[in-house]
């Protein structure tokens, strides 16, 4: 019986299906939560997914390339859902182009805090060299960041995870935020989410309205652009500001 | 849903094939966003069909972040060394940035116009 149990297992832990499954029934059990809890912004259907996965992969003993050999098709899918977001922005285009001035100076504005502060923080309190490279691109979205870390000398796939944290805490305390800061305007709320949180912000955006989800839509991809041409020449200059 | 799904490989295809070909700075997927906008813009809008997929795709957006999300467990050790650091640095510069974000742009674009009612 044991027997066929190990035999099960091996093949189960050498085929990508199990990967792939338990991404999807994480996901599901995940929103189930949310939906449940009355879409509470604390109950994060990321956050709760890969706590769900972590576990399991912990538990398991499982590498995560083993893992990842299934996930990488749900994974595959932001090239296409990235190339979407062409559709909502064209619905908002009149709204964003009325507000193009203030929204470039927003974007320059929470592109430099996000990554300035993000060092600063981390170099207070005394981060390693590479993990303050690693921080730097984090508010970026995920291919971007992790391509800019590895140019400058951080660590792309801790950048990746560092993004993905970013990306879970915009998504769960923007709400709070804002509503201290008294910013009702959805087209506000999306644009600063999607500047300092990316894709996991926008996701979240989408879920509260659409006009929010194309404003954070708008702010990623600018956000991403920005962010690639600038940060190397920015880095050095902010290195050189906090070298002891 | 075929014919749409289709058409956005096409353009993360031509986006992924304009970065390589010119040695830009930014993903291919962004790339093939920005086409596919400017075709709309040519055009005058998207087909029903991929209005329907693509908001299909982006109402799971989340679900896309898992698998990258996941890869938190490769950095246990270096997150659990640096934890106050890292945490901070996190915590801080992301409310930092939404907040400098959205307050400037408040303030830049004047009354805030139709608001919506509250998420």
């Amino acid at each position: 019986m044991s027997g066929d149990f190990t035999e099960i297992w091996v093949y189960l832990s050498t085929s990508p299906l199990l990967g792939l499954t338990l991404t999807l029934l994480a996901y599901q059990a995940a929103c189930w939560i949310h939906k449940r809890l009355g879409g509470h912004p604390l109950a994060n259907p990321v956050l709760i997914s890969v706590a769900l996965l972590a576990a399991i992969l912990l538990l398991t003993d499982t590498p995560y390339a083993t893992y990842f050999d299934g996930a990488q098709f749900v994974h595959f899918l932001l090239g296409p859902a990235t190339v979407a977001l062409a559709i909502p922005l064209y619905a908002q285009w009149p709204r964003l182009k009325a507000m193009a001035g203030p929204l470039l100076a927003s974007l320059i504005a929470g592109s430099l805090t996000a990554a300035l502060s993000a060092y600063a923080i981390g170099a207070m309190l005394g981060a390693s060299r590479e993990s303050l490279i690693s921080l730097a691109p984090k508010s970026v979205t995920t291919p971007i960041a992790m391509g800019v870390a590895e140019r400058l000398g951080g660590l792309p796939s801790l950048t990746a995870v560092l993004v993905i944290i970013t990306g879970i805490l915009g998504a769960v305390g923007a709400r709070y935020l804002y509503q201290w800061l008294r910013i009702e305007d959805h087209a506000v709320r999306g644009f600063a989410i999607g500047i300092a949180s990316h894709g996991i912000g926008t996701a979240r955006a989408f879920q509260v309205s659409e006009q929010a989800g194309a404003f954070a839509a708008l702010a990623m991809g600018l956000n991403g652009l920005l962010t690639a041409v600038s940060l190397p020449w920015i880095l050095p200059w902010i290195e050189t500001l906090f070298a002891h | 849903m075929l014919s749409a799904l289709t058409l956005l490989l096409v353009y993360q295809l031509i986006g992924e094939v304009t970065v390589r070909a010119l040695g830009l700075p930014v993903p291919g997927p962004v790339i093939g966003m920005a086409l596919l906008f400017l075709t709309l813009m040519v055009r005058g809008g998207p087909s029903d069909t991929l209005r329907g997929t693509a908001s299909t795709l982006l109402q799971h957006l989340s679900l896309l972040f898992v698998p990258a999300g996941t890869g938190i467990v490769l950095y246990g050790d270096r997150l659990g060394a640096e934890w106050l650091p890292l945490t901070a640095a996190l915590i801080g510069s992301t409310f930092l940035a939404i907040a400098v974000s959205a307050l400037l742009l408040k303030a830049l674009s004047g009354r805030s116009t139709q608001a919506e009612p509250r998420q």
